[in-house]
């Protein structure tokens, strides 16, 4: 086995996100599949390799600094109009801080 | 007007001789849109009124005698994973389901600039998640070509609405192969451009280093006029590219005699028997234009399914955090605490794929495990670009199948998700690497169900990919 049902439920709650016991069955079995054929990657010497988090180009091509120019940003109200909850012009959660 | 034959060329010239208004090709499409909606659910939302609005413009400034932009008055689709103001963009979710953005994406903006006529938004894989669309949470899309079968994924709306004749061209997104998959089950034309040649901003992530938006179209010639009008630096886009855009249309001159054209070795492995007979035509059909082929070796192939799953989940956990239930118009009920609600939220609201790739991305990216599997997926993904830069000294261009089988049946993979992941072997080497890659009509099997033929170029080939699939295009490609 790659990974457990405990190691999933662990997974899940660093993820943020609710599985019920028949998820968390089924994930733990499709987990364990998915990661036995990507254990695969093992095979290759990558001792000397870079990574490779971005397709880059040489020279010029992704020098990103911009001038620092003000510009209108988005007014609050249409930034909190998709919001399931909001007031006093702020979006609203379930209370954090006990008083 | 028969709107399912016309070309973005058919479009200006029936406008320019005063044969239809803007406004009454709108109103056709629409129509039809809609007609074969009920059959293929391709479409998830009409904008109606943005499009007469927009028609409305195009056919005052002609009134006017003044020019309306390179794509005026053409009846286009967008993925409903790029964001338009005011017209719901759902990114095939139950989340996002009366989302509404305030913003429109830099590549509609720029749509509609060229005096393109937006119709709606088109069906996909949640979040672009999927190579069959069986995954959008508002039903799956059937291939306009065979009902039975799924259009492919992610991009399934766009390349059935193109291939139907609703829409003359269409936008899609491609991050493992969702533009080009697709186009191949549906018989179209469909390009990812290279990495950065074309702005994110708008574009709701999945995959920040691999996703692209491209085209969609019946014919090459199309794809490179709607790539025209959307590629370029967008400050807004901080990885989109500086590079010059030339003028794709100058590519077509036919001139592909001497071209060479290497075929991976690893690629023509484990087709159909259908598919296989295809690439055999395709091979000889290159070679009588004059192309000179030649096998090579793409030996880091066999690792690719596996370093792309690896790198596309763990930056799809990092980007679907922000999936939350605070500001994105749904949240689960009845929640005491915030965390409880974070969980419930997304536990809820996203569907079996989503939440198995948030799984899968947590978990490489977790203390323990970044190293062996995500970092050495970075690693893995240098190697596989390394075997592309090395190709690209040899020949000019790549050509492969686009996938191992045609269009599959509805349901047929979806037990066995790793099955599902295959179906995306030929096309995410080039999303790994930033390659401009495209897909051309390449035939039909003998029950009737498109081949698509893959052609790869070097970073911002573009011009090179166009020239050589116009010509195989015009050769009758597309009925081998």
């Amino acid at each position: 086995m790659k990974i457990t049902e405990q190691e999933v439920r662990y997974v899940a709650s660093l993820a943020h996100l609710e599985l019920t016991d028949d998820e968390v069955k089924r994930m733990t079995h499709e987990l364990d599949g998915i990661l036995a054929h990507m254990d695969q990657l093992r095979e290759l010497d990558t001792e000397n390799v870079e990574p490779m988090a971005q397709v880059l180009f040489p020279g010029s091509e992704n020098a990103t600094l911009r001038e620092d120019e003000p510009h209108t940003p988005l007014a609050h109200e249409e930034a909190l109009a998709n919001a399931p909850l909001s007031g006093a012009g702020q979006f609203k959660v379930p209370r954090v801080i006990e008083r | 007007m028969e709107i399912r034959t016309l070309t973005i060329d058919s479009v200006q010239a029936a406008l320019r001789e005063r044969r239809a208004s803007a406004r009454e090709l709108a109103q056709e499409a629409l129509r039809a849109a809609r007609q074969a909606n009920a059959e293929t659910n391709a479409w998830l939302t009409f904008a109606e009124e943005r499009a007469l609005a927009a028609a409305a413009r195009i056919d005052q400034m002609l009134g006017r005698g003044e020019d309306p932009g390179p794509l005026a008055g053409v009846p286009v689709a967008v993925k409903d994973n790029i964001v338009t103001r005011g017209v719901r963009t759902t990114c095939g979710s139950r989340l996002l389901e009366y989302f509404i953005p305030p913003y429109d994406a830099t590549v509609v903006e720029r749509l509609e600039r060229a005096g393109a006529v937006i119709l709606g938004k088109t069906n996909l894989d949640e979040f672009a998640m999927g190579s069959s669309n069986e995954n959008s949470a508002f039903g799956p899309v059937r291939n306009p070509v065979a009902p039975d079968r799924v259009p492919g994924g992610s991009s399934g709306g766009s390349a059935a609405a193109v291939a139907d004749g609703n829409a003359v061209v269409a936008l899609g997104s491609d991050t493992g192969g969702s533009i080009r998959q697709p186009a191949s089950f549906c018989g179209v034309v469909g390009l990812s451009p290279t990495y950065g040649r074309v702005s994110r901003y708008g574009l709701v992530a999945f995959a920040s280093s691999l996703d692209r938006i491209g085209p969609l179209a019946r014919n090459v010639r199309d794809a490179a006029r709607l790539l025209q009008a959307i590629a370029g630096r967008d400050p807004r886009d901080s990885t989109s590219a500086f590079a010059p855009v030339p003028d794709y249309a100058a590519a077509f001159d036919g001139q592909v005699h001497g071209l060479r054209i290497g075929l991976p070795r690893e690629y023509f492995e484990g087709l159909s028997s259908a598919t296989a007979v295809q690439m055999e035509k395709a091979r000889a059909l290159l070679e009588s234009l004059g192309c000179k082929l030649r096998d090579i070796s793409l030996p880091h192939t066999p690792y690719a399914v596996a370093c792309y799953y690896i790198v596309c989940t763990a930056e799809a956990s990092s980007n679907l955090a922000r999936y939350d239930g605070v500001r994105y118009t749904w949240r689960a009920p009845h929640a005491e605490t915030l965390a409880e609600m974070y969980s419930r939220t997304r536990g809820q609201g996203f569907g079996a794929e989503c939440k198995r790739r948030i799984m899968l991305g947590t978990y490489v990216l977790s203390a323990g495990y970044y190293d062996a599997y995500y970092l050495k997926a970075q690693k893995v993904r240098t190697l596989i670009t390394r075997d592309f830069l090395a190709a690209f000294e040899q020949v000019d261009a790549i050509v492969t199948p686009v996938s191992p089988f045609p269009a599959f049946r509805h349901g047929e993979k979806l037990d066995d998700p790793w099955q599902m992941y295959l179906s995306d072997i030929f096309t995410i080497t080039a999303s790994l690497a930033g390659l401009p890659a495209m897909s051309v009509p390449c035939g039909r099997t003998p029950e009737g169900l498109p081949v698509g033929l893959q052609l790869i170029g070097p970073h911002f080939g573009e011009p090179l990919l166009f020239r050589l699939g116009e010509a195989f295009e015009r050769a009758g490609g597309a009925s081998l």
